[in-house]
């Protein structure tokens, strides 16, 4: 019997059929995916009968399905549950890998045993660009203490002096920061006093200071964001005074950590619109742009999860407003552009700006519509960082690609909910034991750089200040949200949605692409990018049409193994 | 600082002159544990201790081999910190068997619970009394492993040791199998092991064998746990070889460094066996090299009495071959030897004797046996130039090289950005690489893998002297 296989595709639907010589068909599987919403419902139940009882009870919380219009309560950053393996890190990674890290002239010490150093040693890929050659770059150094059994039971902070005394006759750096690792917090070492020690000691105007950012101390890296912010408000913003460069149109880009590259292309779009970028948090910085950043007039908050706490302290502080922006993506990156336009009403800026957006969308709407043929109807999943899940949908939308699910590794609940919901978020034990600095207005130099009545005219024009309205407003009816995702559930959501593409980090590549799905990793790009700003929608156009339509998971099966191996000559 | 010449003298004193680390040659001892407890079937590892070192170590192991690698955690929050981790453990253990039903959970301390003093067997003891009803309640594994005493090498012996201590056991008389402990190499390497005792027709328990673990195919559907690794009867029967082998000098018996009191504890799997069972033990370095490599192929023909397969007789004929064509591109360059102690030593001797320089065998561990391990291993080859740095962090290396002026480099992917400064030529091999594609794959033991290292050396430096020549020799 000669049986012939075909493939029928109709509405996203793609099925095996077979037939036999008098013509009977008989359909073999479902191959791609359609999913509904009602499918979507499964998941839920299909992975909570697995967990324990109180498991179970805990992570119905987290699993939810989206109701754009009220969004439904989340729970979110609350500990993991011990043996679920999580996508999360700790306070310490928060604090010394993502927030000071891509700093490059500030020589960061590691207080601790060798491990936690070494694995933050530039693997987040962030870049940076000494203006000089001469110019300060610390960032391809690893400091550390290098703890032994002897500096844990009489104490390390001898050695943690030696070792700033060692890392400023080496280098001279103008700032040294120390970050401590757990077994610092549990001995009782107090690294506070020794940057106020060592900063008297070596005296030469430099700046040191110390975080508590004890790995246990918090949910998952957040906590050392938040650690991270106070530091920085305290040790280095509005240390210098100076206005330099243009006095026009002066703005922060606060969360943004030039992972790939992306910091090079916002920076190239500002410089091109004729907007003045003072500092960026903290992607390709120095310190002096931290210390002269309260010289702007507004501050853009892109990761919001981050760096929201110092675009709050310096609003107090300074009276700097800030607005939340998304440049991923060509269309929000344009978005975020008129908005800056608009904040500072001025015509001339206005037009420049809607003459690089024309210039620059000629294009981003070529290379979208080369990839669209191929991506559009295509579906996502993503399950990254604290902002990244939201940001990145803005170019799968461009792509025509549906997000089927999403959710944060180490998100509160204002970053599904929107910021209104902050009143109501309960303090828990691990939120309370990172300390929460008290900023008050700065007596001489706090300028509201808005009247009320501005910034009541620009609101009703359509702005938004000191607000970000979440993930789930973003995300479609019935979608599932899903928080702080388990090895397990990826598993699950894998098994029964198989996804065109799935977005997180390297931890989980390999896990998912031994399913037959794609990973893109959103942390470290696959090396690739930047994916910010138009040139890097350009770059993820390319990316995702060359992942998401590859056709290597065919070979998965050698074609002796193949179902549809047909041992006999074709014929129609 | 010392001078060149003073450098180019001696031996330089443990560890490096400064207090602080910059650039480290090593990584903390949990994640060798990691690594070597994914050479168990059907292990889950979990570390008890802070989420982040499961995440930093998971990430940094994937990055190596290119393979999922599921470590759990204990999730150490700072109330656990305080009253104990016990609470923790017992959840933790309780949802990894829920979730992934795994035949043996490996679990290695961190700097955290070893700091607070968890006292983890005790924990392990009180879980399985009170699920001793529970089917198919996994074996538990413990190692100790705070990462301030000794490196990720250290780590993964203490590993090896702990798996062999808590399963072996006598019930019997002496099998026909021996025991092959390995040391930190690649799945590709653990497959060429194999395939020698296999070709000797010898029976053996090989450990830990992360060859499909950390190196699997493409699948069409996940699992959870992937197949492969040594079973729990394999290691339970170790006891009753007759004869262990293990593969390297130095082993975990630098894991006292740090320590302020030496009580002499430490010992590696094959010392235990030997201690406990009377299994006769054999120790030779890694296979790399004709030397180190007759060496363990005798090893290997003597205590089974059989002849060496003429398999391997002619792979060593081809390797002197290879030796005679090449020498002349590798004769005296100056090369840096770099990684773990073990690795270091056998690196060292292979180019001793391909005449190739050693001129500067650097490590982050401190056993403080590489300088005598060294001029042991390699007797007469013996370079008198040649500085030994333990304890060495890649900033102090570069310092070194600075005076040194080697041709090569030799180690792991770390050591890049010194020869890019330096505008050497690279080879690298150990752990990590994750700046080229197939660490998992690098073969450089036995015969066989020699001759790939040797070819991927005088290539690299060919590659070297073309791109650098003004001329552009295209026969060389």
């Amino acid at each position: 019997m000669l049986w012939i296989r075909y493939v029928c595709v109709q509405l996203n639907r793609a099925t095996v059929l077979w037939t036999n010589e008098k013509g009977d068909t008989t359909m073999i599987k479902e191959v791609n995916n359609s999913v509904s919403v009602d499918d979507l419902k499964k998941f839920k139940e299909e992975v909570l009968h697995k967990y324990p009882k109180k498991v179970a009870k805990k992570r119905d919380k987290a699993i939810l399905l989206n109701d754009p219009e009220t969004p439904p309560q989340i729970q979110a950053n609350v500990r993991t549950v011990p043996g679920i393996i999580t996508q999360r890190g700790c306070t310490y990674a928060g604090c010394k890998g993502v927030v000071l890290g891509p700093t490059r002239d500030i020589i960061n010490i590691t207080h601790g045993p060798i491990g936690c150093g070494f694995y933050s040693w530039l693997t987040r890929r962030n870049q940076t660009k000494p203006e000089t050659e001469t110019d300060e770059n610390f960032m391809m150094y690893c400091f550390s203490t290098d703890m032994q059994d002897s500096n844990i039971v009489f104490g390390g902070e001898e050695k943690l002096k030696q070792a700033i005394r060692e890392a400023y006759e080496l280098f001279h750096p103008k700032a040294i920061a120390i970050f401590s690792t757990c077994p610092v917090g549990l001995i009782g070492d107090d690294v506070h006093r020794v940057a106020r020690h060592m900063k008297e000691e070596i005296g030469d105007g430099i700046n040191i200071f110390g975080f508590s950012c004890e790995g246990y101390r918090g949910v998952s890296q957040s906590a050392g964001h938040h650690i991270a912010n106070n530091g920085l408000f305290k040790n280095l913003i509005g240390r210098d005074d100076e206005k330099r460069g243009d006095l026009k149109y002066r703005v922060n880009l606060l969360g943004e950590y030039n992972i790939g590259g992306d910091a090079f292309e916002l920076e190239r779009v500002f410089e091109k619109c004729g907007i003045n970028l003072i500092a960026t948090f903290s992607g390709n910085s120095t310190i002096q742009k931290f210390e002269n950043a309260h010289t702007a007039d507004l501050n853009m908050v892109m990761c919001h999860r981050s760096i929201n706490y110092v675009a709050e302290m310096m609003e107090t502080a300074f009276g700097i407003p800030w607005i939340k922006v998304q440049p991923i993506g060509a269309d929000s990156t344009a978005k975020m552009l008129r908005k800056i336009g608009q904040y500072f009403g001025d015509q001339e800026l206005i037009d420049k700006i809607e003459e690089v957006i024309a210039d620059e969308m000629v294009a981003v709407t070529a290379a979208r519509e080369k990839a669209l043929k191929k991506t559009n109807g295509k579906k996502a999943m993503l399950f990254v960082g604290g902002s990244r899940a939201h940001h990145y949908q803005n170019l799968f939308e461009e792509l025509g690609m549906t997000t089927l699910s999403a959710g944060y590794e180490f998100g509160h609940r204002d970053d599904y909910e929107g910021r209104v919901v902050i009143p109501t978020i309960q303090i828990d034990a691990d939120s309370r034991n990172i300390e929460e600095i008290t900023v008050t207005k700065d007596e001489t130099r706090y300028n509201p750089r808005k009247t009320e009545e501005e910034l009541k005219a620009l609101e009703a024009e359509g702005m938004e200040f000191n607000g970000y309205e979440g993930l789930m407003p973003q995300m479609a009816k019935g979608t599932l949200v899903i928080d702080d995702l388990s090895h397990y559930e990826m598993e699950k959501l894998i098994e029964l949605y198989k996804p065109d593409v799935f977005c997180a980090g390297i931890k989980e590549k390999f896990c998912v692409q031994k399913m037959g799905v794609p990973l893109k990793q959103l942390h470290s790009y696959d090396y690739g990018g930047p994916y910010a700003g138009f040139k890097g929608a350009i770059n993820f156009y390319e990316d995702i049409e060359m992942i998401a339509c590859t056709t290597i998971w065919k070979e998965l099966k050698a074609p002796w193994e193949s179902e549809t191996y047909v041992e006999a000559q074709y014929a129609y | 600082m010392q001078k060149a010449e003073s450098i180019k003298q001696k031996v330089m004193p443990s560890g490096d002159t400064f207090a602080s680390s910059c650039n480290a040659c090593k990584q903390c001892t949990p994640l060798g544990a990691c690594i070597a407890f994914k050479g168990l079937e059907g292990v889950l590892p979990m570390l008890h201790g802070s989420q982040g070192c499961a995440t930093y170590i998971r990430r940094y192991l994937i990055s190596h081999f290119r393979e999922p690698v599921d470590i759990a955690s204990s999730n150490f929050s700072e109330e656990t910190t305080i009253f104990g981790g016990n609470k923790n453990f017992n959840t933790g253990i309780d949802n990894i068997i829920t979730q992934y039903h795994p035949r043996v959970i490996a679990i290695a301390s961190t700097c955290l619970s070893e700091t607070i003093g968890e006292d983890v067997q005790r924990l392990i003891f009180e879980y399985q009394k009170t699920h001793n009803a529970m089917p198919d309640l996994p074996v538990m594994i413990f190692a100790s492993t705070p990462s301030y005493q000794g490196t990720h090498s250290e780590g993964f012996h203490e590993a090896v040791f702990a798996a062999v201590k808590t399963l072996a056991e006598s019930s019997g008389p002496v099998g026909d199998h021996i025991n092959l402990f390995s040391n930190m190499i690649s799945p590709e390497d653990i497959r060429h092991l194999k395939e020698i005792v296999e070709d000797f027709s010898i029976p053996v328990v090989l450990f830990p064998d992360y060859s499909d673990t950390l190196d699997n195919t493409s699948w069409d559907s996940y699992r959870r746990i992937p197949d492969g690794g040594t079973t729990v009867d394999e290691l339970k029967k170790s006891a009753q070889a007759y004869a262990s082998v293990e593969l390297g000098y130095i082993l975990n018996s630098g894991g006292m460094n740090g320590r302020i009191k030496d009580n002499g504890t430490k010992q590696s799997a094959g010392e235990f066996l030997k201690g406990k069972f009377d299994v006769p033990l054999v120790r030779t370095g890694l296979p790399i090299g004709i030397l180190e490599s007759d060496k363990f192929f005798e090893a290997l023909s003597s205590i089974s009495g059989k002849e060496i397969p003429m398999k391997y007789q002619r792979q060593r004929g081809r390797l002197v071959d290879l030796y005679i064509d090449g020498h002349k591109y590798v004769s005296d360059k100056r090369a840096v030897i770099y990684g773990e102690e073990d690795l270091v030593v056998a690196l060292a001797a292979f180019a001793a004797e391909i005449g190739i320089k050693p001129v500067l065998c650097a490590s982050g561990g401190e056993s403080g046996k590489l300088a005598g391990t060294l001029r042991e291993v390699l007797g007469s080859n013996y370079y008198e130039d040649m500085v030994v740095g333990q304890g060495m962090s890649f900033e102090r290396m570069e310092e070194v090289m600075q005076e040194l002026k080697p041709d090569l480099m030799i180690g792991n992917s770390k050591g890049y950005y010194i020869a890019r400064k330096m505008d050497i030529p690279i080879v690298r091999t150990g752990f990590p690489i994750h700046d080229r594609l197939g660490a998992q794959h690098a073969h450089v033991l036995g015969y066989e893998g020699t001759m790939i290292l040797f070819e991927q050396i005088v290539n690299t430096l060919l590659d070297d002297k073309q791109r650098k020549s003004p001329i552009g020799y295209k026969y060389m």
